[in-house]
C-alpha cells in the first residue's frame, strides 16, 4: 500500500489531512503530522501537497548513521525511534521535503503510508494505492 | 481548560518600546471561553475611557478559542479595538490561516499597544517576536504587493497567517480592512486604518505544537462525526457550490436586494450578476480556511486584453454575496467583469468593500440630485453602473486630495453630515448598511447588533423565514433577535464560522469542549452567552452608545420591502424593548 497524490489541482488547501495525520499520530494540533499543504507562491496559484512517495533506495535510509530508519518493503521506510539520535540528516536528504520534524520530540516524523489523510480528503486529493497499481512516475508530490 | 494548554498565554506587544511579554491569563479563558468572549475582557481592560482610536494607547486584541486547530470549522479570529469608524467598539472576523497559526503559535490572544515611531511589521514564530522594519513596504500601492514580499522574506509556509494593510489603511480610511492570505478580511469597521495609526503594515504569525485534549479516544470518535456533518450536512452545501453568491437571485425575487442606493429592492441585472453567473463564467478555483474542509472561499479568473496586442493578463478575485450587493446592484451595475476590476483595486487599496459600495452609491445619489458637483468629485462624473467613474473614485478616496474625498473616507454619516443628504445616507449605527432590505429585522438587527453588522443577529433570515410568512410582535422581533445574538457570542468566542451554526449547536459544543478541558452543560452556555453580550454592550454604552440615539434613513421607509412597507413606530417600538431587555437583567459585572 502506498499513498498518493492524486491529483493536486483539487486540492482546497484546507490542511485537514495534515490534522488527520496528527491525530493519527495519538496528537491534536500538527506537531505529529508528516504531511504539508501550502500554497505554491499565492493561494491564487493553488497547491503543492508534500508527502512521503517511497521511493526505491530512499536517500533519508542511505544516510541515516544509526540505522533507526530501514527500508520497507515495497518502497518507502521504517522508523525505528529508539534507535533515533535526532541529528536530522535524513530531513536534509529528502529533495521534496517529506522528511517532518517533529520540534517538540527532536526527532523525524516518516509517513507509513496508513492512508488515514485520505480518509479526511474531502475533495479526493490522496489516495491509499495498492502495491500492484503503483506509478514509478507522477505528480506524488505537486 | 486543560492546564497544560497553551490558550491561556496571551501575547502582550508594546509597538512604542518594542517590547513584548506573555502572560498567563487562565482566569479569562475560564471564565469567557475564548474569542469574542475574552477579546472584549482584553478591550475593557486595555482601552483606556473616551480615548481617540487613533491615540496609541487603543489596544488592538486577536483572540482565538479551544477549538482551534482541535476540530475542524473553529477558524476564525475576533478582533477588537475601539473603532475609527463609529468611534466605539470595533469588532472583526476574520477567516484564512490566521486562528490556526494564532494557536499553533503558542497564543490563545495577542494585544498589540503603542505606536511606532517607523513603519514596521510583527514577525511572531512562536516565542520568537520581531519586529521588522517596514519602511520600504510603507506605500507599496497594492497589499497583494506587500503580501508576495513578506512571504518570500519569512519561514514556514504553509503554517503562517500574513495579516496586512494596504493604501487605505495607511491614509486612516475610517473602513480600511487588515487583509489576510490575500481573500480573506478583517472587515467592516476600520481595523486597518487603527494598524496605519500604528505604522503597523502588517503582523505575520507562525507555530506548529501538538494540543492536549482530555480523552484522546473519543476526541477522535467525535472528531469524525463533526468532519463527517462538515462535509456532507446539507447545511454546508451551499456554502461548498455557489458559495454565498448563491444568495443573488431569491434575494432579488423575494424584493430585498438593495438597488441604486436602496431606491428600489429589485435590479433588472440580477442574472447577470449571479452565483450561477460567476459560477459558469469566472470561477477560477476555490479555497478553504486551514482547518475547513468545506471551501467557501469563491475566485474569479478574470482574463482580459491588456495594453497591447497579444498581451493579457489574468486576475484571481474574491467574491461573495455581499460584494456583489455593495458593487452590482447598489451602485447599479450588472458588468461582472467591470466588477470584478473594481473590486480587484478596492483590495489592491484594503478598502472594506462594503462601506466603498455604500458611499460610492451615496456619492452616486448625491450628485444626480445636485447636492454635490464635479467641483468636489474633481471632474468625475458618477453615474449608475459606470465602473469607469468608479475606479477612479476608490483611488481618491484612499489619497483624499480634497475637502470632499475626506469626507468619503470616513463614511456616509460624515459625508452626509457635510453636505446633507442624509435621508439616503445608509449607515445604521454608524457603519454602512449590508445586502439586505428585507424588513424590519435586518434593518433593526444591525442598529441594535453589538458590532452593527447583519451577522450580529441575522435579522435578515428573522425576515425571510418568519415576519414574511406572519406578522410578530416588536416584543417577539426582539427577542428573536437577541437571543440569536446571544447565542452567536458563543459561536464567537469558539471562534467557530457562523456558517457551521447549524453544525456546532448547543450539545454538540458542549461535547467538543469536554474535549478541550472544558466542562460546560449545554444550558449553561446561553448564559454565559447573554454575559459575553452584555458585557461588549457596556463597553459601547461607557464609549457613549446609546439606543436612544440611533438614526434611521428616511429611505428604508421609502422603498418597500418584501414585508410591506417598513413602520417607523414598529422599529422604534422594537428598539424600545431591546433596551429595556438590556438594562432588566442584572447580568455579572
Amino acid at each position: 500500500m502506498k499513498l498518493s497524490v492524486v491529483d493536486t489541482e483539487r486540492c482546497v488547501g484546507c490542511q485537514s489531512c495534515m490534522f488527520a495525520c496528527a491525530r493519527h499520530h495519538g496528537e491534536a494540533g500538527l506537531s505529529g503530522t508528516c504531511i504539508g499543504v501550502g500554497s505554491i507562491g499565492g493561494m491564487e496559484r493553488g497547491f503543492k501537497v508534500i508527502v512521503c512517495r517511497a521511493c526505491v533506495d530512499s536517500p533519508c535510509v542511505k544516510i541515516c548513521p544509526t540505522d533507526a530508519l530501514k527500508p520497507r518493503k515495497g518502497g518507502g521506510v521504517r522508523f525505528n525511534t529508539t534507535k533515533c539520535i535526532g541529528c536530522g540528516y535524513c530531513q536534509d536528504a529528502c529533495p521534496i521535503g517529506c522528511v517532518f520534524w517533529n520540534d517538540e520530540t527532536n526527532k523525524p516524523i516518516i509517513c507509513a503510508h496508513c492512508g488515514y489523510c485520505a480518509k479526511f480528503c474531502p475533495h479526493g486529493v490522496l489516495t491509499l494505492e495498492k502495491k500492484k497499481k503503483r506509478k514509478e512516475a507522477g505528480h506524488a508530490t505537486r | 481548560m486543560l492546564p497544560d494548554d497553551t490558550l491561556a498565554n496571551v501575547l502582550y506587544v508594546d509597538l512604542s518600546k518594542k517590547h513584548f511579554r506573555i502572560d498567563k491569563r487562565q482566569d479569562l479563558f475560564d471564565k469567557y471561553i475564548g474569542g469574542a468572549g475574552v477579546a472584549i475582557q482584553l478591550l475593557r481592560e486595555e482601552c483606556p475611557e473616551g480615548i481617540d482610536p487613533f491615540d496609541p494607547e487603543n489596544p488592538i486584541v486577536f483572540a482565538v478559542g479551544p477549538l482551534t486547530a482541535l476540530f475542524p470549522l473553529a477558524s476564525k479570529t475576533v478582533a477588537m479595538f475601539k473603532s475609527p469608524h463609529t468611534g466605539n467598539l470595533g469588532e472583526s472576523h476574520c477567516g484564512g490561516r490566521s486562528a490556526v497559526a494564532i494557536r499553533m503559535a503558542g497564543y490563545g490572544a495577542i494585544v498589540i499597544k503603542g505606536a511606532s515611531d517607523i513603519p514596521l511589521y510583527l514577525a511572531i514564530h512562536k516565542d520568537q517576536i520581531h519586529f521588522r522594519d517596514a519602511s520600504s513596504l510603507w506605500g507599496i500601492g497594492n497589499s497583494f504587493t506587500v503580501g508576495r514580499i513578506i512571504r518570500e522574506n519569512e519561514p514556514e509556509p504553509g503554517l503562517r497567517t500574513i495579516m496586512r494593510i494596504g493604501r487605505a489603511g495607511e491614509q486612516l480610511v475610517s473602513y480600511s480592512c487588515v487583509v489576510t492570505e490575500t481573500y480573506r478580511h478583517f472587515g467592516r469597521l476600520g481595523l486597518g486604518a487603527v494598524f496605519g495609526s500604528k505604522k503597523l503594515k502588517a503582523v505575520m504569525v507562525s507555530g506548529k505544537r501538538s494540543l492536549p485534549v482530555s480523552d484522546k479516544k473519543e476526541y477522535k470518535k467525535v472528531y469524525h462525526e463533526i468532519y463527517q456533518e462538515a462535509v456532507s450536512s446539507p447545511v454546508m452545501k451551499k456554502y461548498q457550490d455557489l458559495g454565498t453568491a448563491e444568495n443573488v437571485v431569491p434575494l432579488n425575487k423575494f424584493g430585498g436586494l438593495p438597488t441604486k442606493n436602496l431606491k428600489e429592492a429589485r435590479f433588472d441585472g440580477a442574472s447577470e450578476i449571479s452565483g450561477e453567473t460567476f459560477a459558469e463564467q469566472y470561477l477560477g478555483r476555490r479555497l478553504a480556511c486551514s482547518h475547513c474542509p468545506v471551501a467557501c472561499i469563491h475566485i474569479a479568473a478574470l482574463r482580459e486584453p491588456y495594453e497591447k496586442a497579444y498581451f493579457y493578463k489574468t486576475s484571481m478575485i474574491s467574491y461573495d454575496y455581499e460584494p456583489i450587493y455593495a458593487l452590482c446592484s447598489m451602485l447599479g451595475g450588472s458588468d461582472a467583469a467591470a466588477f470584478l476590476k473594481l473590486m480587484d483595486r478596492i483590495e489592491a487599496l484594503g478598502l472594506d468593500v462594503m462601506s466603498t459600495g455604500v458611499v460610492l452609491a451615496w456619492a452616486t445619489e448625491a450628485q444626480e440630485r445636485g447636492v454635490i458637483s464635479e467641483k468636489e468629485t474633481m471632474g468625475i462624473k458618477l453615474g449608475w453602473g459606470d465602473y469607469t467613474a468608479y475606479m477612479k473614485a476608490v483611488r481618491l478616496i484612499v489619497e483624499q486630495p480634497n475637502k470632499f474625498y475626506k469626507a468619503l473616507a470616513r463614511g456616509v454619516d460624515r459625508a452626509a453630515s457635510l453636505y446633507g443628504g442624509d435621508d439616503y445616507a445608509l449607515a445604521f449605527g454608524g457603519n454602512e448598511m449590508p445586502g439586505y432590505h428585507t424588513g424590519p429585522g435586518a434593518h433593526i438587527g444591525v442598529l441594535i447588533g453589538s458590532r452593527h453588522s447583519h451577522l450580529d443577529n441575522a435579522g435578515y433570515s428573522v425576515d425571510q423565514k418568519v415576519l414574511a410568512k406572519k406578522q410578530v410582535s416588536p416584543e417577539e422581533l426582539a427577542e428573536a433577535l437577541l437571543s440569536e445574538e446571544r447565542w452567536r457570542q458563543i459561536l464567537s468566542s469558539l471562534v467557530v464560522c457562523f456558517f457551521a451554526r447549524g453544525i456546532y449547536k448547543p450539545d454538540a459544543v458542549s461535547k467538543t469542549l469536554r474535549l478541550a478541558g472544558f466542562d460546560i452543560a449545554p444550558e449553561d452556555l446561553l448564559s454565559i452567552g447573554e454575559e459575553i453580550h452584555k458585557e461588549k454592550y457596556r463597553f459601547k454604552t461607557r464609549e457613549g452608545f446609546s439606543l436612544d440615539k440611533l438614526r434611521l434613513p428616511k429611505r428604508i421607509f421609502e422603498t418597500l420591502s418584501p414585508t410591506g412597507k417598513l413602520d417607523e413606530k414598529f422599529i422604534r417600538k422594537t428598539i424600545e424593548y431591546v433596551k429595556e431587555e438590556m438594562s432588566r437583567s442584572p447580568g455579572r459585572h
